[in-house]
C-alpha cells in the first residue's frame, strides 16, 4: 500500500512539474543479487540512473528463531542464536545467556567472564574484517578482500580452536563456557579449560591482525577513487540515525559517542582501557572508517585481557536441569553490528515463555527508504555496503 | 611456385589468407592474456591461480573454459530481440579483428597499410560500443538495459579525448598511416612519449574507458548491474564477448605502442634485424601495456558514471586540446 500511495503522489507531480514524459523504470535488485548480502530484495524506482524510491522487502530468510524459542530449552537456545548474525556468531550468545544468568541469580566465575570478553572481540574483528574484505568489493576492488579473509582466517581459527566452530561456537553455557578441550567422556576426569598455548597464540595473531589492518588501510585509504565514491555519499544525521534506531559503528560514523560496552555490564569491560572511535561526517566513508579504528581497538581489548585473566574455575554452579525462574529481564549488547538485544520472560519452565530478538541489522537495515531516496545506482551499492547487515540478523 | 605466386597475387585468395591469420590471432591472444589475467590476479592477491589443467601451472584453463563454453545451452531470453541479440557479440568480435589489420608488426609486415591508418582505427573501435549497445537493448532485461546505456554514455566521453590524444603523434610524424608513423619515430631518432607523454597518459587512460574494465567497468559494474550487458549471454556468446575484451586490450595497447612508444622499433637495432625481431620488439611493449591494464584492474575500485563524465570533459578534454596547442607550437618552433 505504501508504494501504491508513493506511485500516485509522484505520478501526480510529475505531470505537473515534467513537460516530457518519461517512463519510470521499476528495477528489482535481488533478492538474487551479487550484493545484497544475500537475499534482501530493494525495490527501487529509477529515472535512469537516480533512483526516487527504494523500497527492501524482507522477509526472505525468516526462520523463526523467536516462536523456536518458546519450545526448546534455554541450552539448546545457544545453537538457535549463534545463527542470527553468523558473521559473529559468538558475539549472540553472550547477552542471551547473560539474561539467563541473570533471571537464575548466577554469578560467573571471573575467568569465563575474559573468556567470554576475549571471544566475543574476537568475533568483533571477524565481523568487521568482512567488512573491509566486501566493501572495496562492492566499489569494485577485488583485492582487499583477500588480505582481509586471510586475517580472519587467522581469528577464526583461533575461535575454532577453542570452542570447536568457526562460525556456530555454541560454546557458552549457563554459569560459564564450556571449551572443546578435554571435552568427551564423562567418567574421565579431564580440566576443562583454554586450548594449551591459546594465550600465546591469540597475541601472535592480535600484532599480525593490527599489521594486516595498516596494510588494509594503506591499499584502501589512500585510494583515490574510494575517496570519490564514498566521501559525501549517503550521509546520515546523528538525529535522523537516533531516530531509526540504527545502532552501532553507524551511528557512531554519524559522531554520537554511543557504545554499550561502556554503558552496562553483560561483560567486565569496565576494566579495559579502550576508546570509542566516532566519524565525522557520518557519510560512507566515516562508516569504513570507525570500523578500521575499531578493530584497533577490539585488538587493544583482546591484548589487555590475555595479560589480565585470571585464573579459576570455568563454570559456576547450576543445577542439572535448568528452570529458570519466574521473571522477565532485557539484556542488550554492543554486537559488532550493533545494539544486539534479548527480551527475556520465563514463567518458570524450563525453557522461555517468550523470547524478543532485538537485532541491529534489522533497525539498521530501516534506515534504508529515508538514506536511498533521490541517490544514484551505484550509490544505492555504496550506501547498502556500508551499513554492513547480514541477512540472518534481519530476518531472524 | 609460380602457381603459389600467382595465386597469392589474387586479391581474393590473399584477402582470405590475411582475414584467416587474424582471425587465428584472435584467439591465441585472448587465450594468452586470459592466461596472464589469471595468474597476474592471484600473485596480487596472495591466491595461487590456475593449477590443475594441463598437468602443470594450470596452463591449459582457457582451452578448458574455452571448451567449456561451447558445450553450454545457448541461452535466448523470451523478451530478446533474437536478431539483434544474435548480432551483438558477432559485431563487438568483428571490430576486434578489424583494428589489428591495421597495426605493423615489423617493416611491412602490416596487414593492410592504409593511408587513414589510425583515422580507421578509432573508427572502428568505437563500433564495439554499438555492439555492446545492442546487447544491452535486446537482451530484455534491466540490467542489461542500464549497461548498454551506460556504454553508449561512456562512448561520448571518452572517445573524444582518446582522438584528441592521437591527434599530437599525427601532427608530429605528418601522416596518418601507421607504419608512417612508426618510420617518422625511427627517422627522429625518438618514440614520440618523450614529447606526447601528456597525449599518452589519455589514450591509456581513455583506452581503459573504451574496454570498460575496472576502474572504468560501469557497463558491467558486477557489483550493481550483476553483469550489466552480459548478463544475459551464456555459452559461445559469452565467449565471443570474453575473447573480444581481452583481444581488444592487445589491439588498443598495440596501438598505442606503435603511436607513442616507436612500435616495432628499439633504438640501437639495425635495419635488417628490425625486421626479424620486429614482431617481438612489439609483442613485448604491448604486453607491458596490457600488464599495466591488469594492474590497474585489481587495484583500484570503480568509478560512478558521472565521475567518469566529469573527469572526461573537466580534465581529460582541456589537457588533451592544450597537448594540441603544444605540439601545434613546437612543430611551428622547432
Amino acid at each position: 500500500m505504501v508504494l501504491d500511495q508513493d506511485l500516485v503522489r509522484h505520478l501526480s507531480e510529475s505531470s505537473v512539474s515534467v513537460e516530457l514524459q518519461t517512463e519510470d523504470m521499476t528495477l528489482n535488485i535481488g533478492p538474487q543479487h551479487p550484493s545484497t548480502h544475500g537475499v534482501l530484495r530493494l525495490v527501487a524506482r529509477v529515472d535512469g540512473e537516480r533512483a526516487f524510491d527504494v523500497q527492501p522487502v524482507i522477509g526472505y530468510m525468516h526462520r523463526g528463531y523467536e516462536k523456536l524459542s518458546e519450545v526448546r530449552t534455554y541450552p539448546q537456545i545457544t545453537t538457535l542464536v549463534n545463527r542470527i548474525d553468523w558473521v559473529a556468531g559468538y558475539a549472540n550468545e553472550v547477552p542471551f545467556i547473560v539474561a539467563a544468568e541473570k533471571l537464575l541469580g548466577i554469578e560467573v566465575p571471573e575467568r569465563a567472564q575474559f573468556i567470554r570478553l576475549i571471544l566475543t572481540e574476537m568475533a568483533r574483528i571477524s565481523s568487521h574484517l568482512i567488512f573491509m574484505a566486501s566493501y572495496p568489493l562492492e566499489l569494485g576492488a577485488a583485492t582487499p578482500l583477500f588480505f582481509a579473509l586471510r586475517e580472519r582466517e587467522r581469528v577464526l581459527d583461533l575461535l575454532e580452536g577453542v570452542t570447536g566452530g568457526r562460525f556456530h561456537p555454541n560454546f557458552n553455557r549457563i554459569g560459564g563456557v564450556k571449551p572443546a578441550y578435554g571435552s568427551g567422556s564423562s567418567t574421565r576426569k579431564v580440566i576443562q579449560d583454554l586450548p594449551a598455548g591459546f594465550l600465546a597464540e591469540t597475541r601472535d595473531a592480535m600484532d599480525k591482525v593490527m599489521e594486516a589492518v595498516d596494510e588494509l588501510e594503506l591499499l584502501v585509504a589512500d585510494n583515490e577513487i574510494i575517496l570519490a565514491r564514498t566521501k559525501g555519499i549517503g550521509i546520515l544525521p546523528p538525529e535522523v540515525a537516533a531516530a531509526y534506531g540504527v545502532s552501532g559503528p553507524n551511528i557512531r560514523a554519524s559522531g554520537v559517542k554511543f557504545d554499550l560496552r561502556k554503558v552496562e555490564d553483560y561483560l567486565p569491560y569496565h576494566l579495559f582501557d579502550f576508546e570509542i572511535p566516532v566519524g565525522e561526517n557520518g557519510d560512507c566513508w566515516d562508516r569504513w572508517h570507525v570500523r578500521l579504528l575499531e578493530i584497533r581497538q577490539s585488538v587493544r581489548i583482546v591484548q589487555q585481557a590475555i595479560d589480565g585473566i585470571p585464573s579459576g574455575p570455568l563454570q559456576a554452579k547450576v543445577p542439572k536441569v535448568i528452570k529458570v525462574p519466574q521473571g522477565e529481564t532485557y539484556v542488550r549488547a554492543e554486537n559488532p553490528k550493533g545494539e544486539m538485544g534479548y527480551y527475556l520472560v520465563s514463567n518458570g519452565n524450563q525453557g522461555p515463555y517468550r523470547l524478543k530478538i532485538r537485532s541491529a541489522s534489522f533497525s539498521n537495515i530501516s534506515i534504508l527508504p529515508w538514506i536511498l531516496e533521490g541517490v544514484l545506482v551505484p550509490d544505492i551499492i555504496a550506501i547498502m555496503g556500508s551499513l554492513d547487515f547480514v541477512l540472518g540478523d534481519v530476518d531472524r | 611456385m609460380d602457381f603459389l605466386t600467382s595465386l597469392f597475387s589474387n586479391f581474393w585468395v590473399s584477402l582470405t589468407g590475411k582475414l584467416l591469420l587474424v582471425a587465428l590471432m584472435i584467439p591465441l591472444i585472448g587465450m594468452v592474456i586470459g592466461y596472464a589475467e589469471m595468474k597476474l590476479s592471484a600473485k596480487m592477491q596472495a591466491r595461487v591461480g590456475p593449477y590443475f589443467a594441463g598437468g602443470r601451472w594450470g596452463w591449459a584453463q582457457l582451452i578448458a573454459d574455452g571448451v567449456k563454453f561451447f558445450q553450454k545451452e545457448d541461452l535466448i531470453p523470451d523478451e530478446a530481440d533474437r536478431p539483434v541479440f544474435k548480432i551483438a557479440p558477432v559485431l563487438v568480435l568483428v571490430s576486434t579483428v578489424a583494428i589489428l589489420v591495421i597495426i605493423p608488426f615489423g617493416p611491412g609486415l602490416i596487414f593492410r597499410d592504409l593511408e587513414v591508418g589510425i583515422f580507421f582505427a578509432l573508427a572502428i573501435s568505437s563500433l564495439s560500443t554499438v555492439g555492446v549497445l545492442m546487447a544491452g537493448w535486446s537482451s530484455g532485461n534491466k540490467y542489461s538495459l542500464m549497461g548498454g546505456l551506460r556504454a553508449a554514455g561512456q562512448l561520448i566521453a571518452y572517445e573524444l579525448p582518446l582522438v584528441l590524444a592521437v591527434i599530437g603523434s599525427v601532427m608530429l610524424a605528418g601522416t596518418m598511416s601507421m607504419s608512417g608513423i612508426v618510420e617518422a619515430q625511427i627517422s627522429a631518432g625518438y618514440p614520440y612519449v618523450v614529447l606526447q607523454f601528456i597525449g599518452f597518459g589519455i589514450f591509456m587512460i581513455a583506452a581503459l574507458a573504451e574496454l570498460s574494465r575496472i576502474p572504468f567497468d560501469m557497463p558491467i559494474a558486477e557489483s550493481e548491474l550483476v553483469m550489466g550487458y552480459l548478463t544475459e549471454y551464456s555459452g559461445f556468446r559469452f565467449l565471443f564477448f570474453f575473447l573480444a575484451e581481452f583481444a581488444n586490450m592487445f589491439s588498443l595497447s598495440a596501438i598505442a605502442v606503435t603511436l607513442f612508444l616507436g612500435g616495432y622499433w628499439l633504438p640501437g637495432i639495425p635495419e635488417d634485424v628490425l625486421a626479424y625481431a620486429g614482431p617481438v620488439i612489439l609483442l613485448a611493449k604491448t604486453f607491458l601495456l596490457v600488464f599495466t591494464m591488469i594492474w590497474f584492474r585489481w587495484t583500484f575500485p570503480r568509478f560512478r558514471e558521472d565521475q567518469l563524465q566529469s573527469l572526461a570533459w573537466k580534465w581529460l578534454i582541456p589537457l588533451a586540446l592544450a597537448n594540441i596547442i603544444l605540439t601545434g607550437a613546437f612543430k611551428v618552433y622547432l
